[in-house]
């Protein structure tokens, strides 16, 4: 798939001396939906900041659609929507007025009829003339989004967009999430919920300590990293796991009822026709067994505290 | 280059209406102000001071008293207008969007020095209530009135980016802005003073506007008209490059 952005060699040192980023490599294809996931402080909004100019340049080459971000900031920036991670926001504008005013700094022509649509899609049209003072903290990233959308971006960045909203919003947002992208527009997220990755992405990018230390196609990652537990539950509890019985690395859970078997599904041989010949070896009965997947959440917990 | 065209309108706009939503603060109160200052310096202690250089007392500060106010809201208005937006954060808005240095400036001191140049009109028509008023140049009148706005609008914008405070914001104009004007000459021509504070005087780059402003009502003049324009222009072009530099370096705007 051909990448809209392309970042090569990107490093970032604030003037405090924080290294933020190093040498970073990343490309995200057109169209796509990519989520950009890693701790605090792992540099993951100082990266989008210097997408979006936010941020200088220090060392590297950024492009968006083949233009490079300093050279043709024009091209680049008129291109991108942002929506920040805080929520800096005219208060005292109107909602109307405030998206009118981000289309017209974008350096789009007046559209009454797009911004319309973009504020009935964020279910903001009959809040359209109230000050932004008024709204809720979750109708306020609403506005935010739509601020970010009222100039028609074909790439669009959302800095943990989901943070602090309720449930029903956070299914909102997807849903906008999932409609920019089937009109083909690129979406970056960065996101503190796993689910929300596992959910949305179609590539996982995770970034720690200023590296980019993995990007893969989500359900690549799960099935190439994903580790799978095999659970018997058992006839009758045991104290501890038999000797015989050691090769495997069980572990015993539910007080003794549940032995826990882990194994890693990139094998070629899962172990697990083995494992359940040694229990009948050993005479060990069970009554039933089910086996459970690891989330990209584990994955992701695995990856950065390598 | 392109210009952003689109942007310094949305920009012009978004201030403009901001001076028209609070109306009372930005119009009424510095013309009431400016009003105040006529009734008490040009009808009630005036009327007891003789004229100068032929012109009474209560037409002789009315140049300097439109100067005292477009440069006060000038600063005002440009510095809050800049400082507001990094204050809140919405300032990201701005950097992340299509536009040059140039089209910010245009669009944020073209508004503010709109809104100074209405302000400076209202307490002119306002003056002619109180007192009787010539004006032989008006052409140079518009022109002082203009550079001025543009002149102290650039020195806001600066400011405000500069401030990383209220405290910052509110300091330099008055500890620094308000007694050159007042020492500038608004209320007495310079000539008044004795020799020594007179040459003191010339220091202070307020002199020359006021001075300026005054020669294209009642050709009145400290120093020479000349001076004074060459003098405004040199102080807008200080502050141009100034500007230039803060957006080419990302001083205090970009990390």
């Amino acid at each position: 798939m051909e990448p809209i952005l392309k970042i090569k060699g990107l490093s970032k040192t604030y003037a405090g001396g924080l290294e933020a980023l190093r040498n970073v490599d990343l490309e995200i294809n057109r169209g796509e939906i990519f989520a950009l996931l890693g701790p605090n402080g792992a540099g993951k909004t100082t990266l989008i900041n210097i997408v979006t100019g936010i941020v200088r340049l220090p060392a590297g080459t950024v492009s968006v659609d083949d233009h490079d971000i300093v050279r043709d900031f024009r091209a680049t920036r008129s291109c991108i929507g942002y929506v920040p991670q805080e929520l800096p926001i005219e208060t005292f504008e109107s909602v109307w007025d405030t998206c009118n005013f981000s289309r017209g700094l974008f350096g789009k022509k007046p559209n009454a009829r797009h911004v319309e649509n973009v504020l009935r899609d964020l279910s903001l049209w009959d809040k359209k003339d109230e000050r932004i003072m008024t709204l809720s903290g979750g109708m306020k990233r609403r506005v935010l989004i739509a601020k970010a959308l009222a100039h028609e971006p074909t790439i669009l960045f959302l800095d943990e967009p989901t943070a602090g909203v309720d449930v029903e919003l956070r299914q909102d947002m997807w849903k906008v999430v999932s409609d920019l992208s089937q009109d083909g527009v690129t979406v970056v997220f960065t996101t503190q919920y796993i689910e929300e990755a596992e959910r949305l992405a179609d590539r996982v990018g995770v970034i720690n300590h200023g590296e980019i230390i993995l990007v893969q196609e989500k359900h690549r990652l799960m099935s190439e990293m994903g580790r799978k537990q095999l659970t018997l539950h058992l006839q009758s509890s045991l104290a501890e796991v038999p000797p015989q019985l050691a090769q495997f690395g069980l572990e015993l859970a539910n007080e003794g009822h549940d032995l826990v078997y882990t194994y890693d599904t990139k094998g070629d041989h899962t172990g697990i026709t083995s494992l359940l010949a040694h229990l009948h070896e050993t005479g060990i009965r069970f009554n039933d067994l089910e086996t459970t997947q690891s989330s990209l959440e584990e994955i992701f917990v695995g990856l950065v505290h390598q | 280059m392109s210009v952003n065209i689109q942007a310094v309108k949305a920009i012009y706009r978004f201030e403009m209406a901001r001076m028209f939503r609070t109306v009372v603060q930005s119009i009424v109160a510095p013309v009431l102000s400016t009003s105040l200052y006529f009734v008490i310096f040009g009808a009630a202690i005036g009327s007891r001071i003789t004229e100068i250089d032929g012109v009474s007392y209560g037409a002789f500060i009315v140049p300097g008293l439109i100067m005292l106010s477009i440069m006060t809201e000038s600063i005002s208005n440009s510095s809050f207008a800049i400082y507001f937006p990094k204050f809140t954060g919405t300032i990201f808005e701005v950097l992340s969007a299509p536009i040059s240095y140039f089209e910010v400036m245009l669009g944020y001191v073209g508004a503010a020095a709109s809104k100074s140049v209405i302000i400076g009109s209202i307490i002119f028509v306002t003056a002619n209530f109180f007192v009787t008023i010539d004006v032989l140049h008006p052409f140079v009148m518009v022109l002082f009135l203009v550079l001025t706005s543009i002149s102290f609008c650039l020195f806001g914008f600066i400011l405000g980016i500069w401030a990383d405070g209220w405290e910052k914001l509110t300091i330099v104009p008055v500890l620094v802005i308000m007694p050159l004007t007042f020492l500038g000459g608004t209320f007495y021509s310079i000539s008044m003073l004795p020799e020594t504070w007179q040459k003191i005087s010339l220091l202070n780059p307020v002199v020359y506007l006021i001075s300026g402003f005054r020669w294209s009502f009642y050709e009145n003049a400290d120093v020479s008209v000349w001076l004074s324009i060459g003098m405004t222009l040199a102080f807008l072009i200080v502050c141009l490059l100034t500007v230039r530099w803060i957006f080419v370096s990302g001083y205090r705007l970009r990390n």
